[in-house]
């Protein structure tokens, strides 16, 4: 039964109703947590007794003749600033350490409505600022392959989960690279839909205008199933937008013939890894000997939109961390001596330093006699970037670059520079200020750890990066690769 | 413009943040090195381009105004720090009548 870790969901589905139970397959998952997660830390909080019962009611609802769900008995797991009904949410920060939300996600809702199983709650950087996990207030998690090595993040949880066979799919959210950045260190599968495909609903808000939420996952068809499960316009988040949600899996197997491909000069320059590098290009060459046309295009903001994302992101993170003031939820410093010390003293017992220096800058940014020159600036240099894609998609369909950098650091090795560490974000980063749909895919390895090709696509075209992403995957073996961890 | 701790400190209380001693000390090198960075931003030039505050243009989004169930009252105050019959309690807002 072990054997099934690590497996992906499409596999797996033809053996339920049959040879294999709902429960049996979330107990294979759960073992994999018991015998896993003390090195590699995924989890923040695991409801075990919860999803066996969740399991064992979708198998009597089997047994009775009912139609399978598309997502049954799926044993996922979900970043923890994604809302969870009576289930601990952090953020992982301390000042929601004590957080129990009275409603689940709209994209949580629909996992379970499709009839995946949640298996508890993963660790990311807090508030989902940073770019390690390290940034975590419950500690860091590690790399499935190689444990002094971070996950990436801010969803390091999520991926690390899904690389160590502790959960097949999960939910990560993606400000500035938090699902695609962790996915490409981790090996996996890692997708950020089109701002306002997904509901953001009961997703704790760090900056609203970049935020989205997204599926991690083994391979493309698994991705493809949980992202068709979560799309879609929802009443309470009036930014989700009503647009039709295409069948995806339906145009996975279309091939690449004639899809063209552009290689964005700007991203292949100084600060990328000569492996991440040599891995990214072979990967556009097999795309090309699919049939794909590949052109070189020009991107030429890239070098501002690290800096531009900074101050929108801050700005906006400054106004929506106001509301933890340990008021109406959350942690309460013991030490107020009045209302200002008692809003002051919560936050600086609860924040870690990176949320603080964050909100510090955002405030700065947003503060009369510098709002035009950092702000407003940003703005307008925001407006100059989604030019820049509109060009770009004028002669291509997709995009092709490194989701990072490089392929992993060390615990530790970034943490004393900040800016070092928001450079790992920089390939990233420009797709979330366009809006646009990204996904990462393994495409290789760096002395060890995974190297992931990032995809670009027109706003609301996830299908055409899910068949350009797939046919990547059936031409190469990337993706069956599994951590050490799960191979002993 | 330097970031000095005099200036983290007045970014500190629009923040409704308490620093350390050291905390201001350390914010205020890493800041002035950050911004600095985005400096490079002023090598580009912007006169005349729309800000943009949102990828996908979506304005107007309007829904009927029908009532529906709310979230638990009990359920919600019993998030609160603290309370008292339903009510968050917190420190005195105004200041006492000498």
């Amino acid at each position: 039964m072990s054997g099934l870790v690590g497996v992906p969901y499409h596999e797996v589905r033809p053996r339920l109703g049959r040879d294999l139970s709902c429960r049996e397959l979330v107990e294979v998952y759960l073992g994999a947590i018991e015998a896993q997660d003390g090195s590699v830390r995924a989890y923040l909080t695991v409801t075990a007794d919860q999803a066996r019962q969740e399991a064992e009611a979708l198998d009597r609802r089997l047994a009775s003749g009912e139609p399978l769900p598309p997502l049954a008995g799926m044993p996922v797991a979900l970043k923890d600033n994604l809302c969870t009904r009576g289930v601990r949410t952090t953020c992982g920060s301390r000042i929601l350490e004590p957080f129990v939300p009275p409603y689940d996600a709209t994209a949580v809702r629909r996992l379970r409505e499709a009839g995946a199983v949640v298996l508890g709650k993963t660790n990311l950087d807090e508030f989902a600022m940073g770019s390690s996990t390290e940034n975590s207030g419950f500690g860091p998690t590690r790399n499935p392959w190689s444990l002094e090595h971070v996950p990436g993040g801010s969803s390091g949880g999520s991926a690390a989960a899904v690389a160590a066979g502790e959960a097949v799919a999960a939910l990560g959210s993606d400000t500035g690279g938090s699902i695609r950045q962790p996915a490409s260190l981790c090996g996996i599968v890692g997708l950020k839909p089109t701002y306002g495909r997904v509901s953001r609903y009961g997703l704790v808000a760090f900056a609203s205008s970049l935020d989205q939420i997204g599926p991690m996952t083994l391979d493309v068809r698994d991705c493809a199933l949980v992202l068709q499960a979560i799309s879609g316009r929802d009443p309470h988040d009036s930014t989700s937008v009503d647009v039709p949600v295409p069948d995806f899996l339906a145009s996975l197997e279309g091939g690449v013939r004639g899809v063209r491909v552009g290689l964005p000069a700007e991203f292949f320059g100084e600060g990328l890894d000569p492996q991440v590098r040599e891995a990214v290009l072979r990967a556009v060459r097999v795309l090309e000997s699919l049939g794909a046309v590949v052109e070189e295009v020009a991107l030429p903001t890239l070098e501002y939109a690290l800096p531009t994302y900074y101050l929108i992101a801050c700005a906006e993170a400054s106004s929506n961390l106001a509301r933890y003031d340990g008021v109406a939820y959350g942690s309460r410093s013991r030490r107020a001596e009045d209302l200002y010390t008692l809003y002051a003293r919560t936050r600086a017992e609860g924040f870690g330093p990176e949320v603080k220096r964050r909100i510090m800058l955002g405030t700065f940014a947003l503060s009369a006699g510098y709002y035009e020159g950092f702000y407003k600036k940003a703005q307008q240099v925001r407006t100059l970037v989604r030019r820049d894609f509109d060009r770009c998609f004028q002669r291509v369909d997709v995009l092709a670059t490194p989701t990072s950098p490089v392929a992993g650091f060390r615990l530790g090795e970034r943490t004393a520079d900040p800016l070092q560490m928001y450079l790992a974000d920089v390939y990233t980063i420009p797709v979330n200020l366009a809006g646009l749909p990204g996904v990462s895919v393994p495409c290789g390895f760096a002395d060890g750890l995974p190297v992931g090709l990032q995809l670009v696509g027109r706003p609301f075209d996830e299908a055409t990066l899910l068949r350009v992403a797939y046919a990547y995957e059936q031409a190469t073996e990337w993706h069956r690769a599994r951590a050490p961890v799960l191979r002993s | 413009m330097r970031i000095t701790p005099e200036v983290v400190e007045r970014v500190a209380r629009l923040s409704r943040l308490e620093l350390t001693e050291q905390e201001r000390e350390a914010f205020s090198a890493q800041l002035d090195s950050i911004l600095q960075y985005f400096a490079r931003l002023d090598r580009l030039p912007t006169e005349g381009v729309e800000p943009t505050s949102h990828a996908i243009p979506v304005t107007n989004v309007f829904r009927e105004d029908t009532v529906t169930p709310s979230l638990p009252r009990e359920e919600v105050a019993a998030m609160a720090p603290e309370s008292y019959e339903g009510y968050v309690v917190v420190p005195r807002v105004l200041e006492a009548e000498a």
